[in-house]
């Protein structure tokens, strides 16, 4: 499987980490609602068909890409950062220096 | 009259003698010989025993696909069983040995097994050793007993338990072209690809290129296609843009063109070249392939159709044309189809005697009739072998009369006198890659076999194309034809007409008639190497097995090592008319990888052996010139004790701890995951992973902290040292480095993008070196200047900057070991000359190196946990370190850690163990409460990690316990059966040394 790192390039998927099921929402940290909780931990989406993943760069740039996988045939629709402005000036203003 | 060697003719080199034992009897082959070739040259005809019946069994093939002719190669120690003698290219020294006998091949003990037949018949394990032990063995483990002389008795090779010292690599592979087989088809494939300027990757199993060529006695442009094919090979090899990987078999083809490979480097050396791998496993990723891998030929269901001299047709011819070797002096064929008269023919011409052709066709082409003539041979058209005599050899056969459309024998037998016997029943694509690629093979009748569906160029199905005998496209010149346009196609080209080469081959209609069995009285084998007959299929079918892929688990059918590669389709086609079914609607199975065994080395490669990568730290080579015996800890090696002569390990590390904490003592610890963590909001992040607040940490002050899981678990712990306002410098422990780095990139990626914090992984930026023990501060104010070492300067927890010997160095006080303690970091480069310059200057008060053992005694008398008990299934609680739960903030866990379970009273929790019998205890060993050697049951609990405590004067543990400090002050036993070890303990708190911290707070 390969997968198309928008900073790398097309690599094989043995440079990546599967980050887990990219649908998950983390609760407000403050929050006490358990229910919230146990479905971030510990439910996962399965479809069968497109699903948003996680995966970590990790044998490459480490940055986190939301991929769209088709997990019946493996296509990959598209692939993005995870952090919108990843790699972008916007990170790096010159006042953010301490 | 036996097999044996022929003047002329074939690929080896007669000039060249190679020597090698077989079962313990030397023998010479020639260069270019496989062990098959050489033994049968020698008149060795007896291979190898039967998986279950230990019936003698032969060569019934020349290639990869052969069921029967297993053996074992020794090199030195080290065993590989269960390897085709096809497959092995004789050597100088070679050693193999037959397999599954007792005491020998020729008189095996356990071949009265075939007198058992009906007992030993398909699903026998099943129905044999099911339902309670009856009579005076009831009570008894009597099913347990007879298991183990079953097992003994049916079985292939075994395994040998020496390490392989071999070495074994991984390569990583890109190609425009990947074309799998080298006969006529894969070379104009690869030549045409080649043309268009792509990158050409040819692999074939075989040592020497050309598939078919090598043996069909054809000829191509006027020269013999052997000829042919060397010139085009020649051609290639030529090429930059072209790989050859001969030897080289291609099992596994997996998504996105991604194929695997396994490449036999030395197997057929003496000896590899310097650095020279055993095997190669190339991982190969193809923009498109081509499956030129050809077909197998199948053999004919008839009762006797294993013993030694029976043999597939083009076996023989491959044995006479490719080694010079002929199989027999008289030799029969029986068939179903027109390719044995081509064998038939090649033997003739070799000096065999043919004496007959029994053809289960009673019409037969004046085309076949005049091979037949031409090979001298009687015609016995509409006849079938009903039978095989001889012993461990043929010396006859017996035909009949037969009738193709009903199958019925008629007429009297008549027995032919004969020392081989060759079978063809048609040919079966070798599909298996394209089957691994999601490819569903379609029955073409005419054929008689499985071939390819016509590729759909759609996701996901993979861009392979097929070409030649693999399409079911069996002569030559449609293979060429059809290379070549897979080739351009692959390539990207357009298809141009071109002259191809020109082929003479004798005639042939590819088709043969539908019969796949012969049945008569006696024993026939459809599965050679699981010993499965037409019987067992049949007796499978009346006892309700009904679909295919039952059959194959009942009867085993299939699911030897050769994964039925000769037998799918025979045995399919019974099981079809068993069920009154046409062949397609029983189905066939899918093929998996891998196509053939392969290496457990190749797959591990650079894990194992002198590839494996290792880390070192920057003190490494001062370790090993002073005597430390090294451990190895993850790709980490630490030094485990610096022994003086004659000491025991535990003698070593005894000394160690007790020099520490007398005078002091010095432990490299740079294997420490060091991450900087750095930015405006670098405090709050911390805040977050941490249980415990960092915000309020002051520059130049370091904080132990506990890092959990989301779901609220303990994950890893160290202490991290503010440096500057916005910057850390965060420790981890060895083992969870990565983890931990992983574990915050993915938080501030993923979850807090709005937090200004970048965290760079330094661990190999620093060398750490912490010393210990009542002594450690005077030796640091003797060689560190730039900075006073005192308490008010450097209190507990406190950083100061210095310098060592001229070097700048950042020491932070702080202490596993319980001693006053201190731990002095400098670049990596000045490791070595920082640790030197302390050792030094610790001379006169006293100062010893310890290594890995002493460290952990020294935490274990302390109670410190380490990755032993932070196992991924304890809390903090359970390690008694929920003061460090902040209840001022949230952090990664904090929502989850309170939920009933994870605070239940009866959770496993950390104590101490004192072993009353004052004997050593095992790490792993079980606590129970009350001791029952003979029945060893209720476990509280299991011990972490254990030492002699010289502190204490006793052998102690670490232990996670039922209950925990419930229990401080009572009994328990320790319960280890594997072991041995059964005894009295104490539990008591973890802290064993020193509770209050007197010691390292001075």
């Amino acid at each position: 499987m390969l997968i198309t790192c928008p900073y790398c390039g097309p690599r094989d998927v043995i440079e990546f980490t599967y980050q887990g099921d990219g649908n998950r929402e983390r609760p407000d940290p403050a929050s006490q609602n358990f229910e919230a909780w146990n479905a971030y931990v510990y439910d996962r989406l399965n479809p069968a068909g497109d699903h948003n993943e996680i995966w970590q760069h990790s044998g490459g740039c480490r940055a986190h890409l939301r991929v769209v996988r088709n997990t019946l045939t493996h296509e990959i629709s598209s692939v993005a950062f995870v952090r919108g402005d990843h790699g972008s000036a916007a990170r790096r203003k010159a006042e953010d220096k301490p | 009259m036996s097999p044996r060697r022929t003047d002329t003719g074939g690929r080896i080199d007669r000039l060249k003698t190679i020597r090698f034992t077989f079962d313990g009897v030397a023998y010479t082959g020639h260069a270019g010989d496989t062990l098959a070739s050489a033994l049968l040259a020698k008149g060795v005809t007896l291979f190898g025993r039967s998986f279950k019946y230990h019936r003698p069994r032969g060569l019934l093939t020349a290639g990869v696909e052969e069921p029967n002719a297993l053996v074992t190669v020794l090199k030195g120690e080290v065993r590989e069983p269960n390897i085709p003698a096809t497959m092995v290219e004789i050597h100088d020294g070679l050693v193999a040995i037959s397999q599954n006998r007792f005491p020998s091949l020729a008189w095996d003990v356990n071949a009265v097994n075939q007198l058992g037949g009906k007992i030993l018949s398909a699903g026998f394990y099943y129905k044999t050793f099911m339902g309670p032990v009856i009579g005076p063995l009831k009570g008894t483990r009597f099913w347990m007993f007879c298991e183990h002389f079953i097992r003994r008795a049916a079985g292939l090779g075994s395994a040998g338990s020496a390490k392989d010292p071999a070495r074994y690599e991984r390569m990583n592979a890109f190609c425009d072209v990947l074309v799998v087989g080298s006969g006529p088809a894969g070379l104009m494939a690869a030549k045409a690809a080649a043309d268009q300027g792509a990158r050409v990757m040819l692999a074939d199993l075989e040592p020497r290129f050309g598939g078919s060529t090598n043996w069909s006695g054809e000829t191509i442009d006027g020269a013999p296609a052997a000829e042919w094919a060397r010139r085009t090979v020649t051609q290639l090899q030529g090429r930059d843009n072209v790989r050859l990987l001969p030897r080289t078999t291609v099992w596994g083809y997996y998504d996105n063109n991604t194929l695997a490979a396994l490449e036999r480097v030395s197997d057929h050396k003496e000896q590899p070249a310097k650095g020279e791998p055993r095997h190669r496993y190339w991982a190969i990723r193809a923009r498109s392939v081509v499956l030129a891998t050809g077909a197998f030929e199948r053999p004919l269901v008839f009762p006797g159709n294993d013993r030694p001299g029976v043999m597939l047709a083009h076996a023989a011819e491959r044995y006479v044309n490719e080694f010079g070797v002929l199989s027999g002096e008289r030799i029969a064929l029986f068939t179903n189809n027109d390719s044995a008269y081509r064998a038939a023919v090649a033997l003739k011409k070799a000096g065999a005697a043919i004496v007959a052709i029994a053809d289960v066709r009673s019409e037969l082409s004046a085309e076949m009739r005049k091979l037949a003539t031409e090979a001298e041979a009687e015609v016995l058209a509409g006849h079938a072998v009903v039978a095989t005599e001889g012993g461990k050899a043929v010396s006859g056969i017996k035909v009949q009369r037969f009738d193709m459309l009903t199958g019925a024998l008629t007429g009297d037998e008549r027995s032919i006198h004969a020392d081989c016997l060759l079978m063809s029943g048609g040919w079966s694509p070798t599909i298996h890659l394209a089957s691994q690629a999601g490819a569903k093979a379609e029955w073409n009748a005419a054929r008689q076999a499985f071939l390819p569906p016509k590729p759909t160029q759609q996701w996901p199905t993979q861009q392979w194309i097929g070409a030649g005998a693999f399409t079911g496209s069996f002569s030559t010149a449609e293979a060429i034809a059809e290379g070549r346009a897979a080739g351009l196609a692959a390539a990207g080209g357009t298809s141009t007409p071109a002259a191809l080469p020109t082929v003479e081959a004798l005639p042939g209609d590819p088709d043969p008639a539908p019969v796949f069995e012969i049945r008569a009285k006696g024993k026939s084998f459809v599965d050679f190497q699981h010993d499965v007959t037409a019987e067992d299929v049949r007796l499978a079918h009346r006892e309700g097995f009904v679909s295919v892929e039952h059959l194959k688990r009942y009867t085993t059918l299939g699911m030897a090592t050769d994964q039925g590669k000769s037998s799918n389709v025979p045995g399919l086609a019974i099981m079809a008319e068993a069920l009154s079914k046409p062949i397609p609607e029983v189905g066939t199975t899918r093929f998996r990888p891998p196509f053939a065994p392969v290496s457990i080395g190749s797959l591990a490669a650079e894990r194992f052996g002198d590839l494996k990568p290792e880390r070192l730290t920057p003190m490494h080579d001062w370790h090993l010139a002073n005597g430390a015996t090294m451990y190895s800890a993850g790709l980490w090696y630490r030094p485990m004790i610096y022994g003086l002569s004659g000491e025991t390990i535990e003698q070593a590390y005894v000394r160690e701890a007790k020099a520490t904490r007398e005078s002091a003592g010095i432990v490299d610890v740079s294997t420490l995951g060091k991450i900087a963590v750095q930015g405006p909001d670098a405090a709050t992040f911390l805040d977050r992973v941490y249980t415990n607040m960092f915000s309020t940490l002051a520059v130049g002050k370091a904080r132990y902290g506990l890092m959990l899981r989301e779901d609220g678990f303990a994950f890893d712990d160290g202490t991290t040292w503010r440096l500057g306002e916005q910057d850390f410098l965060m420790t981890t422990t060895t083992a969870n480095a990565g983890k931990v780095m992983q574990h915050l990139e993915y938080f501030l990626d993923v979850i807090w993008p709005e937090l200004k914090v970048h965290v760079t992984s330094v661990t190999d930026e620093w060398a750490g070196a912490a010393i210990g023990g009542p002594k450690a501060r005077q030796i640091l104010a003797a060689c560190v200047t730039d900075t006073a070492v005192d308490n008010a300067t450097l209190p507990f927890m406190g950083i100061v900057r210095g310098e060592i010997a001229g070097v700048p160095v950042m020491i932070c006080r702080l202490s596993f070991s319980g001693e006053m303690a201190f731990e002095v970091y400098s670049g990596a480069g000045h490791g070595t000359h920082v640790w030197e310059a302390l050792i030094e200057t610790g001379k006169p008060f006293g100062l010893v190196t310890y290594g890995l053992e002493a460290l952990g005694t020294m935490r274990i008398e302390k109670g410190h946990v380490t990755g032993a008990e932070i196992d991924g299934r304890t809390t903090a609680r359970d390690l008694h370190l929920d003061w460090m739960l902040s209840k001022k903030k949230p952090f990664i866990g904090s929502a989850m850690m309170d939920r009933e379970g994870l605070i239940a009273s009866d959770r496993l929790e950390l104590v101490g163990l004192i072993a009353l019998d004052n004997r050593p205890l095992n790490g792993g060993a079980h606590i129970v409460e009350a001791l029952d050697e003979a029945n060893p049951h209720g476990s509280i609990g299991h011990i972490t990690a254990c030492c002699y405590s010289p502190a204490l004067g006793k052998h102690i543990a670490l232990a996670l316990v039922e209950g925990g400090k419930a229990r401080h002050g009572t009994r328990a036993h320790v319960s280890d059966p594997l072991r041995n070890r059964f005894g009295p303990v104490e539990i008591v708190s973890n802290h064993f040394y020193d509770p209050e911290g007197t010691r390292m707070h001075g």
